[in-house]
């Protein structure tokens, strides 16, 4: 394309020469004139309101295009209604396949639209320099004040390999500038205790979510500092080593809202790591205060380090396992977990998991997703299994190699009887066999 | 002016059921069997050394073939469309029979061949043999589109004609009097290479687990149908270590090549099937493999991109990590972990590797592990598989890697319990990874986590004679899990908690996302029954591909899974990127 880019444009609109101005000029008035005269709609009537409301379907290029085409909507393509929101992708082409937000580009919303930036997140790949990159533009939202705020990694975490301070500093001044943050999302980055009490200190009356997995330096206190201030939190998400017996008896107090999801990850980094208890109380006050709540939990562990879970009662609805859980935790699980809506399995072995599942179609009468990869039912408990549960299991997901055919059903026929009892048509799910 | 024709063998190496070969030799005076050694077609540039073996012995068991037949097989270097205005001249050549290729590259090159026959007054003929199926009917069927669920697939393929008998072989009864010119110059000028003259090693290298060729081919489909009735269970057999290892009743590389024709097989399977379950229909799960090969074949056939994510209208678009250090420590089994090291190593000694073992390797390098990427490995595997196709390649690779076809991502294959599940003993890893042999089964998974004094008795320390593992299972399966997740929330656009609902629902049905409603149980015909005809019918509005392009086109901001109740900007749309033209 040999138009230059929309940002190359000059400060008074158009991505013409200037000598040509004059020139288009007349026309327009005259055609303008005639169109009134002839009652027809003219483009230059139409309201800039209407214009942006256009403009806000377009994709962000069609809209560049378009804001060349005159000044008029050259100033509506500049309204600050249409830069609340932007996410940021940095990627390098080194070490991704796909492509990055234009460096221009990036330079232009800085320059002329960062103060009206209200929803802002960033999509990094596994490289250094895109996090890099992310703090640098971070440290320059000063004057804006952000609602909402996502530091997204789509491959490794490179976060985690900025220098802690860096990072830090750069999201503080978001922290510090924004005072009205409502939605945080700053997973597997090297946030710390005393960056989140600057959190806590100016954003403490509109921060409703907030997730950060995989926080490594954030300690139990730190997140109990945000728990007992931000009265408003709704969504939270951390890792287990930071759930602590105080944290969800803080989020039950009176002075909180109704909390609407909790989600933790349960991740072992050794095998034969130990993990602490919570204990019963804890999670029912969690559940007297906010009866609706959502626990989703996943597990990352070793077979033997799951002793410590699912000896009581817990309010969990969604749980994954994404390593091999043996039978006998699947079997307390059908005992503990009376709210569970999605139970998921990634592996478990070679032995049938024919009365766990029953137990579970018994014991969790919300049940209604659940999905099996690695494992063994036979083909019979299967169905029983779809027929306790009825048509409130909308996801089904089983891999083909779970059914282990019997006397009474075989591979082929499985299907139907499962679909008979959901009301739908089902099969399982299949892998290719080459 | 007689006849004098040319069949151009590509795949459908074979003399048996080539129906464009019989029909090439009716009424032909002479006839000249060809095969083009063209090393820059696409795709063959990437080829290891097993696989040109392999692609040798069938040249070879060809010209042998052919010999009992007073004829010869010519093999001609150079690419086609030099080839051919020569050959037309100078043997004066008025017919050319080749069996039809679906690939998209194929038809490319076919067009501009066929085009070139015209300009010289060649007939050409060309005949479906390679698939079950004519592919485009299929399509047809499906309302233009090629099905994008193997369910689909299988119920379009219960609504096709049968397929069409094999064709008669070709004896010297079917030749007559259609005769080949041989000069004595032959071997010298049209003779197989050896794998020397193509320019490889040769020394050292193994016997071929897979000897190539027809003859070897129709033995084992013998041998596999002997086997299947000697069971007498058409049931998928139980994965256990045995299987890992290369089987002489495996005919996956006879199909690729077309030593083997897949509707021979198809009928053999359906008459062992009648006479040992007396006279029932075989259910469709009995061509399993010929079915998946058919279903990529399919979807593959009208996408040149198809082996590509960008511009891949089937394809998600993930942002894979580039690492060519962690690729190449993949590709050549030294990630540290025995079990796909070994399988690894097993593909590059042999050829050919299980398909579950394809599966832990491919999740290993894709969704589980690396998040390289499944391109890369569909390169690798290109180079050392032997029944590796373009279409069958690059449909399995982005099936496994959860990039298409509705894949459910939850699931993932462990690369230390996977391998301990399938062969506890722990043999298959002493076998393709010698180094590791002395470790006992308790460790040989794991050898990192063996004490000290298990890997010095076991001469053979982990960092010094076998690699630690490359990366932290547990650690990069939670990320990638969250990558795939949020990725797939993004299609969906979907808002809620649940794990299983990120993937979009089967794209048959229509706009409002519930299922297919009623399932008729009045009939019980199993998987021809009526309600799959409803199911199919309802796609015919918005089909999978349309779908799916729909859901990819619109790329909504903030995605944060559990703001159900806090939703932001909902009719804010930002395109992914900014691209400078």
């Amino acid at each position: 394309m040999k138009r230059a880019l929309p940002m190359n444009e000059q400060e008074d609109g158009g991505g013409t020469n200037g000598g040509s101005q004059q020139t288009l000029k007349r026309p327009c008035k005259q055609r303008r004139e005639r169109d009134l005269e002839e009652n027809r709609a003219c483009w230059e009537c139409l309201p800039q309101e209407i214009l942006l409301h256009i403009f806000q379907y377009l994709p962000l290029l069609d809209r560049a295009y378009a804001s060349q085409v005159c000044r008029g909507w050259n100033q509506a393509f500049h309204m600050p209604e249409l830069w609340r929101c932007f996410e940021f992708e940095l990627n390098q082409p080194a070490s991704s396949y796909l492509k990055a937000t234009h460096p221009d580009l990036i330079k232009q919303i800085i320059k002329r639209h960062a103060d009206h930036l209200q929803y802002v997140s960033f999509k990094v790949d596994s490289s250094r320099e895109s996090a890099e990159a992310a703090c640098d533009i971070l440290s320059r939202l000063v004057n804006c004040s952000l609602k909402t705020l996502g530091l997204i990694s789509t491959a490794r975490p490179s976060f985690m390999e900025l220098p802690k301070s860096h990072f830090i500093s750069a999201l503080t001044v978001v922290f510090v500038n924004s005072k009205s943050l409502s939605s945080l999302k700053i997973d597997d980055t090297p946030v710390d205790d005393p960056s989140l009490k600057v959190l806590v200190a100016n954003n403490s009356d509109t921060l409703k979510l907030l997730k950060m997995s995989s926080c490594p330096h954030v300690s139990p206190a730190g997140i109990l500092c945000v728990a007992d201030q931000c009265h408003g939190l709704r969504e939270l998400a951390l890792n287990y080593h930071l759930l602590s017996d105080e944290l969800l008896i803080a989020l039950s107090s009176e002075k909180h809202v109704h909390l609407e999801h909790l989600r933790i990850d349960v991740v072992s980094e050794n095998p034969g790591q130990q993990f602490h208890t919570i204990k019963k109380s804890s999670w029912d006050a969690m559940v007297r205060h906010s009866p609706k709540f959502n626990l989703v939990m996943y597990f990352f562990l070793y077979e033997e380090e799951f002793g410590p879970f699912f000896r009581d009662e817990i309010p969990v609805t969604h749980l994954y396992f994404g390593r091999s859980v043996s039978k006998d935790v699947l079997g307390r699980v059908g005992l503990t977990c009376p709210r569970l809506v999605e139970l998921v399995v990634c592996a478990n072995g070679l032995r049938p998991l024919d009365e766990e599942l029953i137990r579970i179609a018994q014991r969790c009468t919300q049940l209604s997703a659940i999905g099996l990869g690695e494992c063994e039912v036979s083909c019979s408990a299967f169905v029983e299994f779809v027929k306790m549960c009825g048509d409130r299991l909308t996801q089904l997901s089983i891999m083909e190699e779970v059914l282990v055919p019997d006397h009474r059903y075989g591979l082929d026929d499985i299907h139907w009887e499962v679909s008979k009892h959901l009301g739908r048509v089902w099969f399982p799910d299949m892998m290719p066999t080459w | 002016m007689g006849v004098n024709t040319i069949h151009w063998f590509r795949k459908g190496l074979r003399l048996h059921d080539n129906p464009s070969l019989r029909d090439s030799i009716r009424g032909a005076d002479t006839l000249r069997c060809i095969y083009i050694l063209d090393p820059w077609f696409a795709g063959s540039s990437n080829v290891g050394i097993n696989r040109w073996r392999f692609l040798l012995h069938c040249l070879e068991d060809l010209d042998a073939s052919l010999r009992k037949l007073n004829s010869r097989l010519f093999v001609i270097r150079g690419q086609p469309t030099d080839v051919f205005p020569r050959l037309f001249k100078e043997w004066q050549i008025n017919r050319l029979s080749y069996e039809y290729d679906s690939e998209p590259f194929g038809k490319e090159r076919d067009a501009a061949i066929q085009k070139l026959a015209n300009e010289a007054a060649v007939e050409v003929m060309v005949q479906i043999s390679h698939t079950l199926y004519d592919l485009d009917k299929i399509i047809e069927l499906n309302g233009g589109q090629p099905p994008l669920t193997y369910k689909r697939f299988q119920a379009l393929i219960n609504r096709m004609d049968a397929v069409e008998l094999p064709a008669e072989t070709i004896t010297c009864e079917v030749i007559k009097k259609c005769a080949t010119p041989i000069g004595d110059d032959h071997d010298d000028k049209f003779g197989v290479p050896s794998l020397e003259e193509l320019g490889f090693e040769t020394e050292g290298l193994t016997t071929a687990v897979w000897p190539g060729g027809e003859t070897e081919a129709l033995m084992r489909l013998e041998r596999h149908l002997e086997r299947k009735a000697w069971v007498a269970n058409f049931e998928r057999p139980r994965m256990n270590a045995n299987s890992l290892l290369a089987s002489p009743t495996g005919l996956s590389p006879y199909l690729r090549f077309g030593c083997l024709s897949c509707r021979l097989f198809y009928f053999k399977l359906s008459d062992l099937y009648r006479k040992v379950k007396k006279n029932s229909t075989p259910p469709l799960s009995l061509y399993g493999q010929l079915l998946w090969r058919e279903f990529f074949y399919t979807t593959a056939t009208n996408n040149p991109c198809f082996d590509k994510m960008d511009g891949n209208p089937v394809c998600v678009q993930i942002p894979w990590d580039r690492n060519p250090e962690a690729l190449a420590k993949w590709a050549e089994g030294r990630t540290g972990f025995p079990w796909i090291d070994a399988i690894m190593s097993q593909l590059r000694q042999e050829g050919w590797i299980h398909h579950l073992a394809r599966h832990a390797v491919a999740c290993f390098l894709t969704r589980g592990d690396l998040w390289i990427s499944w391109e890369e490995g569909m390169k690798v595997f290109e180079e050392l598989l032997l029944d590796a196709d373009w279409s069958v390649n690059a449909g399995s690779w982005m099936w496994l890697s959860c990039s298409s076809f509705f894949q459910q991502f939850f699931h993932c294959y462990c690369p230390v319990g996977f391998g301990r599940r399938t062969d506890p003993n722990g043999d298959y890893i002493r076998r393709y990874l010698p180094i590791l042999r002395a470790y006992p089964a308790k460790y040989i998974y794991d050898p990192w986590n063996a004490p000290e004094e298990v890997q010095k008795a076991a001469k053979c320390i982990i960092g010094v004679h076998y690699p630690k593992p490359m990366v932290n299972h547990a650690e990069a399966s939670r990320i990638n899990i969250e990558r795939m997740k949020q990725i797939y929330q993004q299609l969906s656009c979907y808002r809620g908690l649940g794990l299983l609902a990120t993937v979009p629902a089967n794209p048959t049905n229509g706009p409002s996302g519930s299922n297919v409603t009623g399932v008729n149980t009045g009939t019980s015909q199993g998987p021809g029954g009526s309600s799959e005809e409803q199911y199919v019918q309802e796609g015919t509005s918005r089909t999978g591909t349309q779908q799916l392009l729909h859901l990819i086109s619109f790329h909504v901001l903030f995605t944060f899974e559990e703001t159900s109740s806090i939703t932001f900007l909902k009719t804010c749309f930002i395109p992914r990127v900014f691209k400078k033209r």
